[in-house]
């Protein structure tokens, strides 16, 4: 949500905006440590069964994540399986990051994720081994899965913008549905997919079976062992390619403006509509890029009864686009955190009275915590905002706002977007105005953006 | 029949009760997706405080009574845990969607961190207990059954307490919303909340209500799911009804009618898959017309069998309809919406 902004050289270190959201960040997970501290001690004074040192062990058992696991071996091992599992968690912290910029909330990872993972599982498993190299076929099944999931992805998008039905009420329907063909289809063709050679009959062929597995480049080896392939590289390269598209390209800019203000990027001429749709479709890719990336791992086990259940990696990806303030390169980080957090938990039960759910709580209370992050950064805003209040207001306004409040007025709705309030999510706009004249915008604006004093070069002075 | 519609009704009904919960929050402003949560939460609490006043053989006497108590209990704790969610969206104006988000999140895992560290297993169940005559009882049929006609048999016979209860709730805060000063203000600080403040009413305060009332009523269907549907187990979660709730919320256009029309649609078709998954009623009567017209090649038959003698055709059912009516509907009910859709925020 930040924007790459061009601080001048009398701009503290700690306003630039990405500071401040790493800096928001790191508080979160603070508060959330101590949070996760505080109930367990609770849960220690209150049980007769649990010393209260068992607290501090716990806590420490979990900040130490896959450390925990002992000798070097394990935990180079530990390690390799975490940033396994944080491939998948990455993409669907992608795909939710990307719906967030469109101003909308993509609650359908999951079952873009199932579709995916059925898309890629099918033609992994079903083009016979040796009729071509092992590689076009796992390339021919990461395109089909990631092709599915663009569809999937596309339903709620098109239900939006056709329909203006809200897309969280379409996003959940769907994901029942996503599991409900999935376990249909694989039910329909047990022989063909479910494992039988070993005993339990929950699972699908894992892919090695066919040949097709993701390359590991010794990335195994490394990691004394585990899981980890490239996958893990594939989901940063398409972090990074995210990060690019959508604040380097018109493409994206025209997204990012549809989230900050739809009306406003409609009246710019921006084809709105087909944005979100555009957009739904490639977070929905996303997500199921991020099942074939698990399930062409030619290892895992893919529970294909799934029909009442979600998949947890698939609700995952919002704590984990929330935590990186829906930045894709922040969200490599926090879904990889989400995963070490995890790991330390899962060494709980074994170690003390606790249990792994402590994890889950500590990533609830960083994300509720995550919601204040404005209100964190309005507090860092204003503790550093007092010296520089002094400093002559328009030279500040010129190196850090782009534009002065009256060029907005006149011109360029699709500008007013980043000056605007930044965590107005999109159905603000739709109740503002819906078909109110767009140039209502620059008086809504001129009332957000107060005069250039402190507050208003910082990015996060607006209110509400 | 009348068995389909006792299993409608024992679905519908936490579908109604928590999509009304969702339509006091949103009405006042709020935007509150961790239904979901908060019905996870209620349930623990009420599961909880049955597991433990049934120990007190007055309670297994009287389990009608447990029933109440732990559904009141539900709803208390539903309300304090959605609190949570009004502070930081009321108090600190935080994204409410995060803050759902989050709470959405915290309730399985603080209920299950408690179960599992007290009881040492991921669920807690509330299992038949003996009463003082040596009868094994559970948590709650009404007495009522018999000579009841069909209506009566639906209504009454097996039928829950809380489901006469919800109704009665349900009557009660649709007209209360609708009729009463409060109501109007409340509806008020969800349309447009700056005209609410400049005629002096406090939104803050309002905003407060309609989210614990909310989280009351969340915590109320919580409980009434784990109770009827879960079979008295409460695990950490409720198979994703608070958000099918926020669904049928939004398919019943933020009113207490279409939030009936839509839960009972939804229940009904919930129940027919469920009643075909446990092949109570496998050849359902509609079925066999069908067959008769669809049977005349044998492809056609290969393809009904394939389709139809499936139960994930009947799970996919509800969730289809209700998509395919959504995209109906929602030309026509965008009226409505523009001027009462409750997002916005705007607090000053």
């Amino acid at each position: 949500m930040r924007k790459p902004e061009k601080t001048g050289s009398k701009a503290s270190f700690f306003r630039r905006s990405a500071v401040q959201s790493v800096a928001a960040s790191l508080i979160c997970i603070f508060g959330g440590l101590v949070v996760g501290f505080l109930v367990l001690l609770l849960m220690a004074v209150f049980s007769k069964d649990i010393p209260v040192s068992e607290a501090l062990k716990g806590i420490l058992i979990v900040l130490s994540g896959p450390v925990a696991a002992g000798n070097p071996r394990d935990i180079l091992f530990t390690c390799g399986n975490s940033l396994f599992t944080a491939t998948p968690l990455i993409m669907t912290g992608l795909s939710v990051a990307l719906a967030f910029k469109t101003g909308l909330f993509n609650i359908g990872a999951p079952g873009q994720y199932l579709m995916g993972a059925m898309g890629s599982l099918i033609v992994a498993l079903s083009i016979p081994q040796g009729s071509m190299p092992a590689w076009i076929i796992w390339t021919l099944a990461f395109l089909a899965g990631t092709l599915l999931g663009v569809i999937w992805g596309a339903i709620p998008g098109f239900f939006k913008a056709k329909f203006n039905v809200n897309e969280v009420i379409v996003c959940i329907l769907t994901n029942w549905i996503a599991a409900n063909i999935v376990s249909w289809v694989f039910y329909a063709h047990q022989e063909q997919f479910v494992n039988i050679a070993e005993t339990k009959t929950n699972f699908i062929r894992k892919t090695i079976s066919n040949g097709v597995s993701t390359a590991t480049l010794g990335l195994d080896k490394l990691f004394a062992g585990s899981y980890l392939d490239v996958s893990i590289i594939i989901a940063c390269l398409i972090a990074v390619l995210l990060y690019v598209m959508l604040n380097k390209t018109t493409f994206g800019y025209e997204l990012r403006a549809c989230g900050y203000n739809r009306n406003a990027a409609r009246y710019a001429g921006m084809n709105e509509k087909r944005n979100i749709m555009l957009s739904m479709a490639i977070a929905g890719g996303l997500a199921a890029c991020g099942a074939a990336l698990w399930c062409l791992n030619g290892q895992q086990d893919f529970k294909w009864n799934t029909y009442q259940s979600l998949p947890n990696v698939g609700f995952n990806g919002i704590p984990a686009a929330l935590l990186a303030s829906n930045n894709p390169i922040g969200v490599i980080f926090s879904a990889i955190f989400l995963r070490y957090i995890d790991t330390g938990g899962s060494y709980l039960p074994g170690e003390t009275a606790f249990n792994e759910y402590v994890s889950q709580l500590i990533i609830a209370v960083i994300i509720y915590f995550a919601g204040f992050s404005k209100f964190i950064k309005d507090f860092l805003n204003k503790k550093n905002n007092k010296p520089l209040s002094v400093s002559p207001a328009p030279a500040v306004a010129g190196t850090a706002a782009p534009e002065p409040p009256d060029t907005e007025t006149k011109d360029v709705p699709a500008e007013n977007p980043d000056i605007q309030t930044e965590d107005v999510p999109a159905e603000n706009a739709d109740a503002q105005t819906e078909d109110a004249p767009p140039a209502e915008n620059p008086d809504i604006q001129t009332e957000d953006a107060p005069p250039a004093d402190g507050t208003a070069l910082g990015k996060d002075g607006d209110r509400k | 029949m009348i068995f389909l519609l006792q299993k409608a009704l024992i679905f519908a009904i936490p579908l109604l009760i928590v999509a009304l919960a969702g339509m006091f929050a949103e009405r006042s402003g709020i935007i509150n997706i961790a239904l979901d949560g908060i019905m996870i939460f209620g349930a623990f609490a009420g599961a909880f405080a049955s597991f433990y006043l049934r120990r007190s053989p007055f309670f297994v006497d009287h389990n009608q009574l447990l029933f109440l108590i732990c559904l009141l209990i539900a709803a208390v704790f539903g309300a304090v845990f959605s609190l949570l969610l009004s502070f930081s969206a009321i108090n600190l104006k935080a994204d409410q969607t995060i803050g759902g988000t989050a709470l959405n999140l915290l309730a399985p895992a603080v209920t299950l961190f408690i179960t599992k560290v007290l009881f040492n297993k991921d669920k807690l169940e509330m299992e038949t207990a003996l009463d003082s005559s040596g009868k094994s009882r559970d948590f709650g049929y009404a007495i009522l059954n018999g000579e009841l006609g069909p209506v009566g048999q639906v209504l009454f016979d097996k039928a829950y307490i809380s489901t006469f209860l919800a109704l009665l709730i349900f009557v009660l805060m649709s007209v209360w919303i609708y009729k009463t000063k409060t109501g109007l203000r409340l509806r008020a600080c969800g349309e447009h909340p700056q005209a609410a403040a400049s005629v002096g009413i406090s939104v803050v305060r309002m905003r407060y209500l309609g989210t614990t009332i909310s989280g009351a009523l969340a915590g109320f269907g919580g409980y009434a799911y784990v109770a009827t549907v879960a079979n008295g187990t409460a695990e950490g979660t409720v198979a994703g009804m608070g958000f099918l709730a926020i669904a049928i919320m939004i398919f019943g256009n933020w009113k207490p009618l279409g939030i009936v029309f839509g839960s009972l649609l939804f229940g009904f078709l919930k129940c027919l898959a469920v009643t075909y998954n446990k092949s109570l009623i496998v050849p359902l009567e509609s079925q066999t017309w069908m067959q008769n017209l669809l049977a005349g090649s044998e492809g056609f038959k290969a393809f009904y069998e394939a389709i139809f003698k499936n139960m994930y055709f009947y799970n996919l059912i509800p969730f289809v309809t209700v998509l395919i009516v959504l995209a109906f509907t929602s030309k026509k009910s965008r009226a409505p919406k523009a001027e009462g859709i409750p997002y916005d925020k705007g607090a000053r």
